[in-house]
């Protein structure tokens, strides 16, 4: 194992995620089969026609409903090889198109929250460290403390209140104005809708990234080399510059990369509150409404974005701090 | 300013987060059926002094509904978090007994329940119960023991190495008695640390679901269904549903995590510096 990482460091990681991904697929499938809900009826109901029962045998063998768990399992996998993800019950489309389309609003959010959230957390936290235990400090670590106890979707609803109904300065929901076709739609009216949803996911992963950059700080100020520069007589902006951003930069990229998981599931909450088509609101429809596929398809999306946040985060780690390269070699 | 007393800071804290669960509580069980039956004759108030919090659409007192719903997203949360803490003060032990395929195991299951979305899996495993109750509380119970199980096995491979559980086993002590006599009483301060820490955690994932619809019946009053049956009127400029019962629960999170952040400081001085 150990020569594996030494040599390997992808290969190791690769596999690891593959297993990760082939036991998220099992547990995911069997909780889905374990479901009282029937997906036959659903899918009948979708049809909203009536169905005879020979109807509705043929459906349930064509859709090897009565077959062991095991064989399902297995063909639905080897579809899944073949990038046929089934049949959503619910938007009455292939899965992988609803998931392609649908990705790309997820991730124009995701990002500018992840973007947002990491620049300001950053600097929010490197403004606490170098204020420790001064009034800038305590009051930022108390909002986050308070940042952090806020449910996100509340969070999201008091947004849309403020500035939507009462301000008026942003739209109340979608990713596009009403109305307007889809290929009418320009950048500007896209990036207009994304700003409370992105700000409100942002908001929930700032106060983590604040404190952890915080604490790094003030171990990097207590140290030796700083008290010596300091007698050296470098200021305290330089010696931020100097020796601070160096050492708490990784941890902090890092972090951010590990938290893909955290933002994937509040970008669920967030797109719910404000109405905005992406992954998340899929994800509960089909839940909502017992649209097993595409319900499945999600999840392993969303299991495959947190993995290749925690393989980034890893291989960061090797490839910038020559220390965490040694040690492991 | 001077600093209030720690201990004193944990007492004042503890008094008034039992007085909160009180009075959320008892008027919580005791509340009427009647009490939050809807009328149309006030529909709609805002917040008087007849109705503190006002009423929603459908005329029902929205603080009476507040509290309780508060009283069954705390007994969800507290439920699901002390199973939770029980999983992993179990898994923790079990990846620090030595034996490498329950480390490698319990360290897999780990990275698999961390590896898909929390809100993800609680909608996954509350589908396969069936929504409701039961599949809320499971999907909680079971996303939440992570972080803990990684400290409980960090302290336990600690334990292990300290002379008195060396001498211990020399002295010819089973494994079942060192883990019963010297390893749980060690314990026994995380896991109520961490059952107070991870409670917040529990109550917002319970209302974030709940607000989702993946948990209680639309009638229940739940903090999270009340939030999300505000969302409906938000626009026609109705404030109080989403603010009010919101900020109550945000106080009680509050209050929760202070609580347990004092406990630890006393009770486990050496990773609340952490």
């Amino acid at each position: 194992m150990n020569r594996d990482k030494k040599h390997f460091p992808l290969f190791t990681c690769a596999l690891r995620t593959v297993s990760l991904l082939a036991a998220v697929s099992i547990l995911s499938f069997a909780l889905v089969t374990a479901s009282p809900v029937d997906p036959v009826q659903q899918y009948i109901n979708g049809l909203k026609t009536a169905v005879s029962p020979e109807q509705r045998a043929q459906i349930e063998d064509y859709w090897g409903v009565n077959d062991p768990p095991v064989e399902r399992y297995l063909n639905w996998l080897s579809e899944i090889m073949r990038g046929n993800l089934g049949e959503s019950s619910l938007y009455r489309r292939p899965v992988a198109d609803i998931i392609g389309e649908r990705f790309v609003n997820s991730l124009a959010l995701m990002c500018s929250a992840w973007i947002l959230s990491g620049l300001t957390g950053f600097a929010l936290g490197c403004l606490m460290g170098m204020y420790r235990d001064r009034w800038p400090d305590r009051l930022l670590k108390k909002l986050c403390y308070l940042l952090a106890s806020l449910p996100t979707f509340w969070l999201g609803l008091l947004f849309l209140l403020v500035f939507s109904v009462w301000l008026g300065w942003f739209p109340i929901g979608f990713s596009a104005p009403i109305g307007v076709l889809r290929e009418q739609t320009t950048i500007g009216q896209r990036l207009y809708h994304l700003i409370l949803p992105a700000v409100t996911l942002s908001l929930m992963s700032c106060p983590n990234i604040a404190l952890h950059t915080r604490q790094k700080l003030c171990v990097v100020l207590d140290s030796d080399y700083v008290l010596f520069a300091r007698a050296r007589g470098e200021g305290r902006s330089r010696i931020l510059f100097r020796h601070g951003l160096r050492n708490i930069l990784l941890p902090a990229l890092t972090l951010q990369f590990t938290s893909f998981s955290e933002l994937f599931g509040g970008s669920v909450i967030a797109e719910n509150v404000f109405s905005y088509p992406g992954l998340g609101s899929a994800v509960s429809a089909a839940g909502l409404n017992s649209d097993v596929p595409l319900l499945l398809g999600v999840t392993l999306c969303s299991a495959l974005f947190v993995s290749v946040g925690n393989m980034t985060a890893n291989l960061l780690y090797g490839i910038v701090d020559p220390q965490i390269r040694e040690v492991s070699e | 300013m001077k600093r209030m007393h720690r201990r004193a800071a944990l007492s004042v804290s503890a008094i008034l987060i039992a007085a909160a669960l009180i009075l959320i509580y008892v008027p919580g069980l005791l509340i009427p059926e009647t009490a939050v039956a809807g009328s149309f004759q006030n529909a709609g108030l805002p917040p008087s002094f007849a109705h503190p919090f006002g009423t929603d659409a459908l005329g029902r007192d929205l603080l009476m509904r507040t509290l309780k719903g508060l009283s069954v997203s705390l007994t969800i949360g507290f439920l699901a978090s002390a199973v939770s803490a029980v999983i992993a003060v179990c898994a923790g032990i079990a990846a620090a007994s030595g034996s490498s395929l329950a480390d490698a195991l319990v360290g897999w299951l780990t990275d698999l329940v961390m590896g898909i979305p929390h809100t993800i899996l609680v909608i996954l495993i509350s589908f396969a119960l069936g929504r409701g109750l039961p599949g809320l509380f499971a999907g909680i119970a079971a996303t939440h023991w992570c972080s803990l199980a990684r400290l409980i096995r960090a302290e336990v491979l600690q334990l292990r190495s300290q002379p008195y559980i060396m001498v211990s086993r020399r002295l010819g002590r089973s494994g079942a008695w060192i883990l019963s006599r010297h390893m749980l009483p060690h314990l026994l301060p995380q896991f109520f640390v961490g059952l107070v820490l991870m409670l917040p955690h529990a109550i917002l994932h319970e209302a974030s679901v709940s607000f989702l619809g993946f948990g209680l019946a639309p009638e229940q009053p739940s903090i999270g269904i009340i939030l999300s049956e505000s969302m409906r009127y938000l626009s026609a400029g109705m404030w109080w549903p989403a603010v009010l019962p919101g900020l109550t629960l945000v106080a009680i999170v509050l209050f929760i995590d202070r609580t347990g952040d004092c406990l630890q400081r006393i009770l486990d001085p050496v990773h609340a510096q952490e």
